[in-house]
């Protein structure tokens, strides 16, 4: 139990920021809003998968990922795949020249279900799909590259070009995937209407618990030596090698989870938002992902998931009265990031206001009779 | 018999663009021998280092150590079958503790899911104490790596390899930017961490070569130039006339 507390949540002050963003999504959001913001909201907490996935990759790894949007879309593709096929039933696709397939297909004059389409009708296939078809994909493309040391801005530029092959192979086959328009009109999971209020609700919870067990998950990493070697190799990366470390893999399984979560992500958002296309995985967002990473400051996972927010709601709120000045507004606030704040929100949070809110809970804490032991040596004490 | 010590360096050639580095060097290092190579600048020293530690990769020739062949192997195999290498400037992990410092050379949890399920057992934690002792470092154990001094950094980097227990020590420039004190204490670690395993120091600072040396080797220009005990290589005329000629 001990160890749960340290590790998973990250000791007392982990536990509450992790309590504090819980209560935000489940109580505050909830009471707050109205079902329609509330599925927006939702759906930006999907992308908050990726921002989390970010901070472990190009925070904590040094390993700056432009292409966290390719397996957001391949996570989504999955689950809208096993989502089309249930909605493409013989009796509602009576009317299609090939009835049972799914409606785009029918306007491509494809008259059969291609192949890699039939597994998807399996729900167990297709949750299983969501996560290992991006890991894989994820795990090849990070040993070619890591176990040959490219890294730095070579790998960055490889990942965005594999977001504009994605999308262009999407876009391309469009009898097999649903072209530009992507993936819609989808009504059930596993015979469950997930157009309904209740089931909106219901999807809601279920994304806000996994990306806090996702975050957890990574707290738990981040704690363990993984943690401590992924700052080495940032620090010293020599160094580690010469202590007998095979950098690569560890590179590697952090590009890979990182991916892993984007996917969870991207699943959640197709049961949410209800469709997927091309626009959702090309080098646009995935360069969007990485500003809410950095918003939020790119080595605080709870950040990451405030910045996505915050950045999110911006952009209804700022695209709705100039919608063309939002991306010159968006670039401008990346710069300035970068260049005032470099550790985000988080960042301003820990210079402005920790102080202040540590010695505002100093005061009802007064009572307590003043630690005598010198810092210094209750930290060994801990430590060891 | 190759086998009687502990590293056979034979006929190693590296060369970069046609300029050979290092060109057709043999060395010899016995069990418990604290061998220092000296020499002028460019004269190849720490290239001979990255090349057994498997930095550099070698044009030609073999390096063996304890019988097995390195050249071929990737670096963390090399650390792993023995030898540790110290760079010359401290290369630590200045955003780390101390015991954190420690903590991640200690060998073991070396592999991705070891590292994830890594425990600082009681075993380990004595062992850090100990060698934390060794270094002279007992009292900054949770000091960050990047606030101490830089002779202190230098300890530390030599406790992050002794507490792999190598076969092998390699240590570039130990003493570079210490103050005399801490060149004695430094010297006083090397003759004790030079028992029971074998030591290649390279060093500038003659008086200390002096105070450590079991053998010297000189090299110029890639290439063995002398070699034997300290004031042997001192007459040697070659070695004045490499040093101090033209």
């Amino acid at each position: 139990m001990n160890a749960f507390y340290s590790n998973w949540l990250g000791g007392k002050k982990g536990a509450i920021e992790l309590a504090i963003l819980a209560a935000f999504i489940f109580i505050v959001m909830p009471l707050w809003l109205d079902i329609f913001r509330l599925n927006l909201v939702g759906k930006y907490l999907t992308y908050a998968f990726a921002a989390v996935g970010l901070v472990m990759v190009w925070g904590y790894g040094g390993i700056l990922s432009l292409g966290q949007g390719v397996f957001f879309g391949l996570g989504g593709y999955c689950m809208a795949m096993y989502l089309k096929l249930e909605a493409s039933d013989p009796v509602s696709t009576a009317h299609q020249t090939t009835p049972g397939i799914p409606d785009f297909m029918d306007w491509n004059q494809v008259t059969q279900l291609p192949l890699f389409w039939e597994p998807f009708h399996s729900l167990i296939f297709t949750l299983a799909a969501v996560i290992m078809v991006p890991l894989v994909l994820a795990y090849v493309i990070s040993t070619a590259m890591f176990k040959r040391r490219v890294g730095g801005v070579y790998f960055s530029i490889i990942t965005q070009a594999i977001a504009a092959i994605l999308t262009i192979l999407v876009v391309g086959q469009q009898g097999m995937t649903g072209g530009i328009n992507g993936i819609t009109d989808l009504k059930t999971l596993h015979g469950w209407n997930i157009n309904t209020e209740s089931a909106k609700y219901i999807l809601y919870y279920v994304n806000g618990a996994l990306l806090l067990g996702v975050i957890m998950l990574c707290r738990f990493i981040l704690s363990s030596k993984f943690g401590r070697l992924l700052l080495a190799m940032r620090d010293k990366e020599d160094r580690v090698r010469f202590s007998g470390y095979d950098v690569a893999n560890f590179k590697i399984f952090t590009f890979s989870m990182g991916a892993m979560i984007s996917a969870i992500g991207g699943a959640m958002f197709i049961l949410q938002v209800g469709f997927m296309s091309p626009s959702l995985i090309g080098i646009v967002p995935s360069i969007e992902m990485v500003i809410f990473a950095a918003i939020g400051g790119r080595v605080s996972l709870v950040g990451a998931v405030y910045g996505t927010l915050l950045v999110n709601y911006g952009k209804s709120a700022f695209s709705e009265s100039f919608p063309s000045l939002w991306l010159l507004f968006m670039g401008a606030l990346f710069i300035g990031v970068v260049m005032f704040f470099p550790n985000g929100l988080a960042g301003l949070y820990d210079v402005y206001l920790k102080g202040r809110v540590e010695s505002l809970a100093g005061k009802f804490k007064k009572k307590n009779p003043p630690a005598i032991l010198t810092p210094a040596k209750t930290e060994l004490q801990n430590e060891l | 018999m190759s086998y009687e010590f502990a590293l056979t360096v034979e006929d190693l050639t590296v060369s970069f663009d046609g300029f050979k580095a290092v060109d057709g060097l043999n060395l010899y290092v016995e069990k418990n021998e604290l061998r220092v190579i000296i020499g002028p600048n460019g004269a190849g020293k720490t290239t001979v280092l990255d090349l057994i530690c498997g930095k550099t990769r070698a044009t030609g020739g073999s390096i063996q150590f304890n019988g097995i062949e390195l050249t071929k192997f990737p670096e963390y195999k090399i650390v792993q079958a023995g030898v540790g290498r110290k760079f010359q400037t401290p290369s630590i992990y200045e955003n780390l503790s101390v015991l954190e410092n420690l903590e991640i050379s200690f060998p073991r949890g070396r592999s991705v899911f070891g590292s994830l399920m890594f425990k600082r057992t009681q075993d380990v934690t004595d062992r850090i104490l100990e060698i934390a002792e060794t270094i002279f470092l007992s009292e900054q154990l949770n000091v960050q790596a990047g606030l101490l001094s830089h002779g202190q950094k230098q300890w530390l980097e030599i406790g992050m390899l002794l507490i792999q227990d190598p076969e092998l020590l390699m240590l570039d420039e130990p003493v570079a930017g210490m103050s005399v004190s801490e060149r004695e204490k430094t010297a006083e670690l090397l003759n004790k961490i030079s028992q029971g395993r074998s030591l290649i120091v390279i060093e500038h600072d003659m008086e200390f070569v002096k105070r450590i040396a079991h053998k010297v080797t000189v090299l110029h220009q890639g290439k063995v130039l002398a070699e034997g005990n300290m004031d042997a290589v001192q007459n040697n005329p070659k070695v004045i006339e490499v040093y101090l000629g033209h």
